[in-house]
């Protein structure tokens, strides 16, 4: 598995109420969340983004809630990955258990820029960024998380284990 | 203590941090935002049905009474959910409160149980000697079908607290003033392990208050000693046994502070960020900070503790010219024991309203939204970038006595200036 897109750079602590702010969680419909993702720090994201692009941010990304909207939204948006300094437990917990991948990697954060080309292979945790000709080695999933993403999330992985 | 807990709830003799585990569960916990999202997760599992009726809990609190009708709609769609599967702990308006204070006071979380909750202040009753921690609506769908959650093991931080807090200082500023010290992803993964003689002359409110905190530290978990206090707490509300885990004269720590509750100080957090703290002494050399509305409530500061405190300070005063005062009792049984103390005289004299139960206006879901430029006191817990409205309005993170001062003079202040 792999992912290969452009890169949407964001910084510390992006909360999940900047990725989905609580106004709109009245719906949780993940195309409808989509349409309003990262909309209170970055209103050209949604404008922007394409199917399979990617999000590096710095520490801590997904502080705050529990909602899972927040990697719904994101994951709905097109995002293929999400590389991080470190992420928020509950964030990390969420995005895994609906299929969304994200990797820590804080080499990888510093030494990648918005709009850089960037491909990951999750079976290796290798990241490379295309535009710069460098690479990152982050932390690779561990097998039952990939069987997780593989499967599109937990509730699938745990049909499938029955 | 956490990692006991743990072992025992995945039938290990011992567990280390790092290691993944599968826990058995005795509570599962949702609201009206996370649950429909589980609700429609668990209708992909082959096997239907939820493992224990009386171990969910369904508490719709956060944009209740409905606020429009998409949020009518997630909320009829949880109240069939409970009927269809006849959960009982399933809170109805009339008697639902918000969750974190009300599971408690129902009696439904005891020391030594292992909780999870699809709302990341589920960490709040680890003041009763639980470990209890936030999920997302997937981990709650497998929680209600199977029983189980998976968790990696946290490795723990020790604050020891010493001391007996000052006239003004609640547990709101002792949680404050250590999100400031370590950082919002001070105890990223980690479990916050509080211990100490001072915890003596902390009530439980205060501890529900700190351990609901912990998450803004980036904590897994925030977990209190079960002290004589616990115990008479628990008994109280709970015909439920209980399991009471202590940590070993050995156990280790990733790191340990140590606080001395006496030299604590009214705390603020400045926008954005609860680890932007500032005391009320430093607060009082700035530029006065004008506000234009208080909120005192959620399920951080709306239990009768922070009620009292409020009415003490807004007792026999009025709130400024132009402000907009709003209380909000955490659960129904905290609004009629309020009535009958005559707190909510008080406030309705002192010119501020009460609001029914709700988490309203702390995820600026409804009741106080912020317009662009607005500034508030509030004793909610997070001070994000449009977290109670338009994106330039400023939250400050405060205690009861703190929000209800600064009502009365307009800017923020200490009950002590008044």
């Amino acid at each position: 598995m792999n992912a290969k897109g452009i890169v949407f750079k964001y910084g510390d602590n992006v909360d999940t109420d900047v990725i989905i702010p609580a106004r709109y969680l009245n719906s949780s419909d993940p195309a409808e969340l989509a349409a309003h993702c990262m909309e209170d720090i970055d209103k050209e994201f949604i404008k922007k983004v394409k199917k399979g692009d990617i999000i590096v941010a710095d520490k801590n990304f997904g502080c705050g809630s529990s909602r899972e909207h927040a990697p719904i939204a994101i994951k709905a948006a097109g995002v293929s990955c999400v590389i991080a300094e470190t992420f928020a437990r509950i964030f990390y917990r969420n995005a895994i258990n609906i299929g969304l991948p994200i990797i820590e990697c804080p080499e990888a954060s510093r030494g990648i820029e918005a709009g850089d080309q960037v491909e990951v292979d999750f079976d290796s945790g290798v990241i490379t960024n295309v535009t710069k000709g460098t690479s990152f080695q982050g932390q690779a999933f561990p097998e039952f998380m990939q069987r997780i993403i593989a499967s599109e999330g937990l509730i699938n992985y745990i049909n499938n284990n029955q | 203590m956490t990692q006991k807990i743990l072992a025992a709830a995945a039938g290990l003799d011992q567990v280390q941090a790092g290691q993944l585990i599968e826990a058995n569960l005795d509570l599962v916990l949702g609201n009206d935002i996370t649950s429909p999202v589980a609700i429609k997760e668990m209708e992909k599992f082959r096997t239907q049905g939820v493992f224990d009726k009386d171990k969910i809990a369904l508490v719709p609190d956060h944009f209740v009474p409905n606020k429009d009708i998409k949020s009518a709609e997630h909320c009829k769609c949880v109240r069939e959910f409970a009927r269809r599967n006849q959960i009982t702990n399933y809170f109805e308006v009339g008697e639902m409160g918000i969750e974190h204070a009300l599971l408690p006071e129902k009696g439904l979380t005891v020391a030594g149980d292992v909780i999870i909750g699809a709302d990341s202040h589920t960490c709040t009753y680890g003041a009763l000697g639980a470990f209890s921690t936030g999920v997302g609506s997937t981990d709650m769908a497998a929680g209600m079908a199977t029983g189980k959650a998976w968790f990696k093991v946290p490795a723990a931080l020790k604050f020891v607290l010493t001391g007996k807090p000052g006239k003004w200082v609640s547990g709101k500023d002792v949680i404050l003033h250590i999100i400031g010290m370590i950082g919002v992803d001070g105890a990223l993964y980690k479990s916050m392990e509080f211990t100490g003689d001072g915890i003596a002359n902390l009530s439980m409110d205060d501890r529900f208050t700190i351990a609901n905190m912990a998450i803004e530290a980036g904590g897994k978990n925030g977990i209190f000693p079960v002290d004589d206090l616990a115990v008479e707490y628990m008994k109280e509300h709970s015909g439920r046994s209980f399991r009471i885990f202590e940590a070993d004269p050995d156990a280790v720590y990733d790191a340990v502070y140590t606080i001395d509750l006496s030299s604590l100080r009214p705390t603020v957090a400045f926008p954005h960020l609860p680890e932007n703290t500032h005391t009320m002494d430093e607060i009082k050399t700035m530029e006065p900070i004008l506000i234009d509305q208080t909120v005192i409530g959620s399920c951080t500061n709306g239990r009768l503790d922070d009620l009292r405190c409020a009415a003490e300070v807004l007792k026999g005063r009025h709130v400024a010219k132009g402000m907009r005062c709003i209380v909000i009792p955490a659960t129904q049984a905290i609004y009629m024991q309020a009535m009958e103390e005559g707190l909510l005289k008080t406030f309705i004299e002192a010119g501020a309203i009460v609001s029914t139960p709700t988490c309203g206006p702390c995820l600026g879901g409804y009741m106080g939204i912020l317009a662009e430029g607005e500034r508030c006191v509030s004793t909610t817990n997070r001070n994000f970038v449009g977290r109670m409205g338009h994106t330039s309005s400023e939250i400050y993170l405060a205690s009861p006595a703190v929000a209800a001062a600064s009502a009365v003079t307009g800017r923020i202040s200490s009950p002590e200036e008044l």
